[in-house]
């Protein structure tokens, strides 16, 4: 299972990257993907929808399960990602490209785990 | 096996129509469509096709169903010749009421017996099934709130073991839902629960036993909690059939609950059963139930009824079997299939926990669920494959990766119909499986083996599905 060092994670499986400019990225971890299975559907808010931190923005369907996914922060949805949701394999095959939302002008943020503290959490579970 | 499609041939026919008496009618050009394609076929051929069809459904009827949560009992013969006299089968929904005042007497004799049964006032049978049991019951929560300007109560409690169903059906009332914690038993965590409930709380919705097949032990204080803060509490009657005679969820704090006679009363469950989901409550709510209900002299109307929620009165004939059920049955009879329901899962959980991990390691109720984690870490096979192997032995799979709390689980259900013979069985194919995965993983590559289809792409089928017949592209196998 693969933790990257670069980015900021979650206690409920999501991983966010910073891309400057007050803009983020929220995607699923390799942990969440490998636990799920083969994901082939996923459920995202529309461009300009607002998020809630610790509130679930979207859903995941497996074949085993549907989970919901929860949003680090409150914030305003800039983009979605089209091709993810075309081909949720990018998910399994790639969870740390197949970022899902970007989101802007983000308050209200849960206190984020760094690559470390994140593993804990995963050899815990 | 072939479609019905393949097997079409030009020109044959099934059937001959007598002379009409009326001229022959050529459509228009402009509707008549060119290539319809329908199956032609030679009537043996077609009796043939549907027998060979019906031999490879798996039922009750054909073997073990051990799908936990589901209640696959074995649907007594009997129901379906009471459901077969002609009294119920010859009226129409149309009818003036006064005309079917036996059938109307014959629903009010379940309505009643349910009542008992529950610890509940009032009840319709209206619901067709027990997602829409839920949520009629909580239309009817919803409309108490609402019609006592109480409107802010707008948030549902409902623990992370429940059913699917129940966020959904809160959710489509308008409900927010907050979710609570289990706790190292498998229950609900009663400082979640306290730090959850408030002045927006409307509801609990409560399984229980829960989805774990464990019966919380601190139910009463659960109820208790939510009514102190002024909300009520809803009961899924999912699980009912470890309890019938033993617990009333009327006397435990519940004031609201749904049934599924697909499941508890013996009526048939899947294959379009049709279900029945039928919802009780206590007095101070019975205004609110769908218009119209069954009283003393037939139907009954009230002004503060959620409305109709469907049309027509119930899936009849399922609540005729139904009633059918718990008179053969009677009190005694009910409350010895709930014990012996529960003692079917603790003698097959029994027969296998020492090599398979169980979840919560308690005495179970009347279903338990495997944690196969710790195989599928070991041995790679996991809770799919396990299930899938069953199918070779003629068992029909326990549900599977549900509750979400546990992970790999399978959740076996053996109810009260079952034989020692059955169980016992059950438990030498999961002991001799255990220790394939063990000596030779290899063998659940591509299970089960010997099912007419076998090993299913069900990533492929979910993000490729094709849903109709096109002609050219019969199916490979």
């Amino acid at each position: 299972m693969e933790v990257r060092e670069e980015l900021k994670y979650t206690a409920t499986h999501e991983w966010v990257r910073d891309l400057g400019n007050g803009l983020w990225e929220v995607g699923i971890t390799d942990f969440a993907q490998s636990e799920l299975g083969d994901i082939v559907f996923i459920n995202l808010p529309e461009v300009g929808d607002e998020v809630v931190k610790e509130e679930a923005f979207g859903d995941l369907e497996s074949v085993k399960a549907v989970s919901d996914i929860y949003s680090p922060f409150s914030g305003t949805v800039r983009e979605i990602n089209e091709e993810v949701v075309e081909r949720t394999e990018a998910i399994n095959n790639a969870p740390y490209e197949a970022w899902l939302i970007r989101v802007e002008n983000v308050t209200d943020c849960v206190e984020l785990l760094d690559a470390q503290q994140y593993q804990e959490v995963c050899d815990h579970e | 096996m072939s479609l019905i499609f393949e097997l079409s041939k030009n020109s044959r026919r099934c059937a001959v129509f007598p002379d009409g008496g009326v001229h022959q009618y050529q459509l228009p050009e402009k509707f008549a469509r060119k290539e319809l394609d329908l199956p032609q076929i030679a009537e043996v051929d077609l009796v043939r096709h549907y027998m060979g069809l019906s031999r490879l459904a798996f039922g009750v009827d054909n073997g073990f169903y051990p799908l936990g949560s589901c209640t696959m009992k074995y649907n007594p013969k009997v129901n379906e010749e009471t459901a077969a006299l002609e009294g119920f089968t010859q009226i129409h929904p149309l009818q003036p009421a006064g005309t079917v005042k036996g059938a109307l007497k014959a629903l009010k004799q379940l309505q009643d017996a349910l009542c008992d049964l529950t610890g509940m006032d009032a009840m319709t049978l209206k619901p067709a099934a027990g997602a829409h049991g839920e949520f009629t019951g909580m239309q009817i929560i919803r409309k108490y709130f609402v019609s006592r300007g109480m409107a802010e109560r707008n948030e549902v409690i409902i623990p992370d073991s429940a059913h699917g169903t129940n966020p959904a059906s809160a959710a489509m009332n308008g409900f927010r839902i907050v979710a609570v914690k289990s706790n190292e038993n498998g229950g609900v965590d009663l400082d979640s629960l306290r730090a959850a409930v408030g002045e927006h709380t409307a509801a609990l919705m409560l399984t229980n036993p829960n989805t774990l097949g464990l019966f919380d032990e601190n139910i009463e204080k659960i109820t208790r909690i939510v009514h102190e803060a002024g909300g009520l509490c809803y009961y899924d009657g999912a699980n009912l059939n470890a309890v019938m005679g033993l617990v009333r969820p009327g006397d435990i704090g519940f004031d609201v609950i749904h049934l599924n006679l697909h499941k508890t009363f013996s009526t048939p469950h899947g294959g379009g059963g049709p279900g029945s989901g039928p919802v009780g409550c206590k007095a101070f709510l019975a205004a609110h139930l769908p218009d119209p209900v069954i009283g003393e002299n037939g139907f009954e109307y009230s002004e503060d009824s959620i409305g109709s929620v469907r049309s027509f009165y119930s899936n009849f004939l399922v609540c005729i079997k139904a009633l059918t059920y718990i008179k053969v049955m009677g009190a005694d009879g009910l409350k010895r299939a709930s014990q012996n329901a529960v003692l079917n899962a603790n003698y097959l959980l029994h027969k296998i926990k020492d090599i398979y991990d169980v979840s919560y390691d308690r005495v179970c109720m009347h279903e338990f669920v495997l944690c196969l984690q710790r195989m599928k870490d070991e041995t790679g096979v996991s809770a799919k494959e396990i299930a899938k192997a069953l199918l070779d032995f003629e068992i029909h799979p326990p549900t599977m990766y549900f509750p979400l709390i546990v992970h790999e689980a399978l959740m076996f259900e053996p109810t009260e119909t079952e034989s020692r013979e059955t169980l016992d069985r059950c438990a030498k194919v999961l002991r001799h499986l255990h220790q394939l995965a063990y000596s030779d993983p290899a063998y659940f590559e591509g299970v089960p083996h010997k099912t007419v289809v076998s090993h299913v792409d069900e990533v492929k089928a979910a993000r490729n599905p094709v849903l109709k017949y096109e002609k050219g592209t019969e199916a490979s196998d």
